[in-house]
């Protein structure tokens, strides 16, 4: 299990070496998340239509190690957009991936941009 | 209607105010005349004169406020005569108005008694603006010729005594000149009294009783009072305060009845003997007497009102003369009864010479009611003591712990917040605890400047503004609760509240919800409750807006340890034919799933995968099921025993009544699950007392039992009805269900809802058998439109591709999660332990 969670580190943006063409825009479902595969990772991507926003992270719930964080309602804390797992209601941050709620480890955040109608994740 | 108010003074002002607040716009015209040059202002802090207040402050309500209004208010204008014939009435210029309605208020005059000299110059009284300017100008002239300058007040009264402070604060020496053998005789006891005279000794002012003055003396102003008894005071200045005379002399021109000691008679709906003619304030005499107080004035004006258009409203028989002196830095009050003058009663008396306190209160003499009392030096339980005596409340077993303050006990009185809502906190202005406890809930004032402004309690004497301030803040404090019954950051309501404004304004989408009422982008706890309450006003089913829903709602399905789903199929009451038991197992073994036997009486097939779900469902619903709702806040299962169709103690056929209500509930969603039970005679097989509701046949019918549930806090059913029929029990469901739905908590299921809703099971059952709300058959129309509206969730969700089309791990690949991993379990599967 502890080399499930080692295949997760956060990506920033400057420092992406490939740009993962995830899928079409339309193939996200607005206001919640999906998941992508690439490698042997599963990534969430969540889509925040009234602010126009992507966010990316791991799939892992670090909790319970589970594929389930795609799955989670979205939202806002404070202006901070978040995913709650759905298994325990923990939420996290998409900006930092930090546990709002409790002391779970971080999830692993990855950068998001759209071109040409397509989204695109930062590995 | 043309009405004609004669007088701009405080009684006067309140009957334009409560006219006009309450007689329909344009069916009136409204004349004034105030004899005074300024508009009514606040005669009973009359001395913040002295404290710097201007004559602005003390306005009751700006100049511009009676044009605003409609009123002509003529300032400066005498009425000198009234002609009851023509009625009309001639001001001291000669012009003449006609009314259909004439409102005396010319409240009343100082009391000069006739001694020689009293109009001499340094001779004043203290009634208006007028008199203490002049007062002001007089008094520092003097300060400012000789030294040490004298000033005495001519009364010992309540009045005398606020005289006789801001004299002092003038610079004078000081004097209270009193006949009586006490001070405030018409309020205080000779003991009471006597600490009184200590106190205002104290503060440097001298006091005199039983003086009977017969001479002012002085050339052409004022230098000494001579006395009956031969002694003389010296004196440069004098205020006259030997009470009020009303200001009866238009009712006596035109021949209205007067009272022998003055007044212009009134009944208990302020007419005087001319119909057209009322009178109010302390120009009238009620019962024999003019009261100098301006509660009493303000009940008249608002009397005269209500017999203006027409509405039953009289005059309370026993007028409240209850006081606290104000300003001089000492703490007297008396109230009711403060002699025990009007019948048997037991006096309890506590007096502390070495702390200057001095309580009598004068209780009924079996003990049970407080009649009156005085309170000299420590007032603070004044208001409490006068709502114990207004409101009738039973006194404790032994009354003295309500003035005797043992060392570290409780107050005897309980909080502000004990007072029954009708209990008047403010009686010059007559606002009751409800009144304020409402502007503070209702209309948001959550100050004591903004209660005043908008009950205008407390803007009177001012004596009640620490009880006030007391409910504002209790009542802020008991909101407390509200706030945190607010649903979350994005939401300042309760779910109740969101309900109604979802059902008011007809919004079907959440976006359309945070926009117009909360704010930033939701969450994982308001983002369900409105699914709940779009699900519970219009049966929209989860698939609708399937971003908001739970992740179980989300995907039909209960979510499990690994990621993957349950399914549960109804099986309505545990009914279920051998065919239909087959197909669940061919599909168990299809799609490699687990199953087991739920605790509601289904079956529960685990392990299936997200990608699996619609083809599972596919074969379920070919075979005639339908979704269970497990993955729900709804109804789940109503529970049965076999009942009297096999059963030898079976009174009633449970199943077949099970499968009905389990039918007609199918798929509400509420705050939080639901489960029923039915069972067929009072062995009760089924356990329906450990459910949200349960049923229980007799030989006469069904007994409906509510608010039960198992789980972490078990809690038996309470009975809501007996001996009923079906029909009437699936209408007492219907109703019960619905206010539930409507007014319950997110995630409260139906056992802490009742134990939090006041008045406990008896409310519910008025509500809901008695119908005491009238929202019976509000809420059995809302639940029929539910019934009617009811679709299986999974038939919609596979019939649709574009919700099938959800039903996928990765966006980017056909193929399921690779993470999951099962094991084998006693011939099953059971996810792999991490
Ligand atoms: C210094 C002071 C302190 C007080 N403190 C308290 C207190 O603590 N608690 C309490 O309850 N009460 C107190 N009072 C008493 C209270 O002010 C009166 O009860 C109240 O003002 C009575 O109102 P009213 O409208 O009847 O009379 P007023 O307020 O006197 O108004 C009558 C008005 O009518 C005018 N008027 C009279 N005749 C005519 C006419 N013919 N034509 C035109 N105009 C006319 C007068 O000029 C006057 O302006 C106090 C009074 C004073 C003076
Ligand atoms: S509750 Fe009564 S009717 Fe139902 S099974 Fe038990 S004994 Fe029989
Ligand atoms: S009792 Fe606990 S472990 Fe058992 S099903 Fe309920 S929640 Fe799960
Ligand atoms: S009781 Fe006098 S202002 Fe309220």
């Amino acid at each position: 299990m502890e080399n499930l969670l080692a295949k997760y580190a956060p990506v920033n943006e400057p420092e992406v070496k490939t740009w993962f063409k995830a899928g079409p825009c339309s193939a996200f479902p607005p206001n919640a998340g999906a998941c992508v595969r690439y490698q042997d990772k599963q990534i969430a991507v969540f889509h925040f239509t009234n602010i126009d926003q992507w966010y990316a992270c791991q799939n892992l719930c670090p909790h319970r190690m589970e594929m389930v964080i795609s799955r989670g309602l979205i939202g806002d804390e404070k202006g901070e957009p978040k995913v709650a797992c759905p298994m325990h209601k923990r939420t996290f941050s998409l900006i930092s991936g930090e546990n709002l709620n409790g002391d779970c480890q971080a999830l692993a955040v990855y950068p998001v941009k759209i071109m040409d109608g397509y989204v695109y994740i930062g590995f | 209607m043309r009405i004609i108010v004669v007088g701009n003074g405080m009684v006067g002002y309140k009957f334009c105010e409560k006219w006009t607040a309450q007689a329909p716009a344009g069916s009136y015209h409204l004349q004034v005349f105030g004899e005074e040059p300024r508009p009514a202002y606040d005669r009973v802090h009359l001395s913040a004169f002295f404290s710097g207040k201007t004559e602005e402050d003390l306005y009751l309500a700006p100049g511009t406020w009676y044009a605003e209004q409609g009123i002509d208010l003529h300032l400066g204008e005498l009425i000198i005569q009234v002609d009851t014939e023509k009625r009309s009435v001639i001001t001291h210029q000669g012009r003449a108005y006609t009314y259909d309605a004439l409102i005396l208020a010319t409240g009343s005059a100082p009391f000069v008694p006739n001694i020689r000299g009293v109009d001499k110059q340094g001779v004043f009284v203290y009634r208006s603006i007028e008199d203490l300017e002049q007062i002001c100008v007089y008094g520092k002239k003097i300060c400012a010729q000789g030294k040490n300058p004298q000033g005495a007040v001519l009364g010992g009264g309540l009045l005398g005594l606020e005289a006789a402070k801001a004299v002092m604060d003038l610079g004078l020496e000081t004097h209270v000149v009193e006949f009586a053998p006490r001070l405030m005789p018409r309020q205080l006891d000779d003991a009471g009294a006597n600490l009184l005279k200590e106190k205002i000794e104290e503060l440097g002012i001298k006091v005199h009783l039983q003086k009977s003055t017969s001479n002012i003396e002085g050339s052409d102003r004022i230098q000494a009072l001579a006395f009956s008894d031969g002694e003389n005071l010296p004196c440069d200045m004098l205020v006259i305060s030997a009470g009020i005379r009303p200001r009866d002399e238009l009712g006596r021109q035109c021949d209205l009845e007067i009272a022998p000691r003055g007044g212009i008679v009134v009944d208990e709906t302020m007419r005087t003997s001319d119909p057209y003619i009322f009178a109010i304030g302390e120009a009238a005499s009620y019962r024999g007497m003019v009261y100098g107080l301006v509660a009493p004035g303000y009940e008249m004006a608002e009397v005269a009102v209500a017999s203006l258009l027409g509405k039953m409203q009289v005059m309370s028989p026993v007028v409240d003369m209850s006081t606290a002196l104000k300003l001089i830095g000492v703490e007297v009050a008396s109230f009711g009864d403060a002699f025990g003058e009007n019948g048997p009663h037991r006096p309890i008396v506590f007096q502390d010479q070495l702390k200057g306190v001095y309580k009598r209160l004068n209780v009924s003499s079996d003990g049970k009611k407080l009649l009156g009392g005085i309170l000299v030096g420590d007032s603070s339980d004044y208001n409490q003591l006068i709502q114990i005596y207004k409101n009738g409340i039973a006194l404790p077993p032994e009354p003295e712990a309500l003035i005797v303050k043992l060392s570290g006990a409780e107050s005897a009185f309980g909080s502000v917040m004990d007072l029954p809502d009708a209990a008047v906190i403010c009686s010059c202005e007559s606002v009751s605890k409800g009144r304020i406890c409402q502007a503070v809930v209702e209309e948001g004032c959550e100050t004591l400047k903004a209660v005043v402004k908008c009950t205008k309690a407390a803007s009177g004497c001012g004596g009640c503004k620490p009880m006030v301030d007391d409910l504002i803040k209790g009542t802020l404090k008991g909101m407390g609760k509200v706030v945190k019954d607010v649903i979350c950051e994005h939401f300042a309501f309760s779910r109740q509240e969101l309900f109604d404004l979802v059902k008011l304004k007809g919004y079907t989408a959440f976006e359309e919800v945070i926009a117009g009422h909360g704010q930033g982008m939701g969450c994982e706890v308001c983002k369900p409750v409105m699914a709940s309450i779009f699900a519970s006003l219009s049966a929209e089913t989860a698939s609708a807006q399937n971003s908001i829903q739970d992740t179980n709602d989300r995907f039909l399905a209960n979510i499990q340890r690994n990621g993957t789903y349950s399914v549960v199929p109804r099986i309505p009451g545990g009914e279920i034919t051998p065919a239909k038991l087959i197909v669940i197992g061919q599909v168990a073994e299809k799609y490699g799933l687990y199953t087991k036997i739920t605790g509601g009486q289904r079956i529960d097939l685990f392990g299936a995968r997200m990608e699996d779900l619609p083809l599972i469902w596919e074969e379920l619903i070919a075979a005639g099921f339908e979704s269970g709702h497990a993955y729900g806040k709804a109804l789940r299962t109503v529970k049965s025993c076999v009942g009297s169709t096999w059963c030898r103690f079976g009174m009633l056929d449970s199943v077949s009544f099970a499968i009905e209500v389990e039918e007609r509930y199918k798929g509400l969603r509420a705050p939080h699950k639901i489960k029923g039970g039915v069972s067929g005679c009072i062995r009760e097989c089924a356990e329906a007392r450990g459910k949200d509701f349960g049923i229980i046949a007799t030989e006469e019918g069904w007994n409906l039992y509510v608010c039960g549930n198992g789980g972490a806090n078990p809690k038996h059913a309470v009975l809501l009805a007996e001996k009923i029929d079906s029909e009437t029990c699936i209408r007492y469901l219907d109703r019960f269900l619905m206010f539930y739905i409507k007014t319950a908590g997110p995630l409260v299921r139906t056992a802490p809802w009742l134990e939090k809703m006041e008045g406990g099971i008896n409310y519910l059952i008025d509500v809901v058998v008695n119908d005491c709300l009238g929202i019976g058959a509000d809420l059995e129309a809302d639940m029929a439109k539910l019934v009617a509206n009811y679709q299986c969730e999974w038939t919609e969700a596979i019939n649709n591709p574009a919700i099938r089309a959800r039903f996928k791990h990765f966006v980017n690949s056909d193929e399921g999660d690779d993470n999951i991993e099962f094991v084998d379990l006693r011939g099953q599967i059971m996810p792999k332990l991490w």
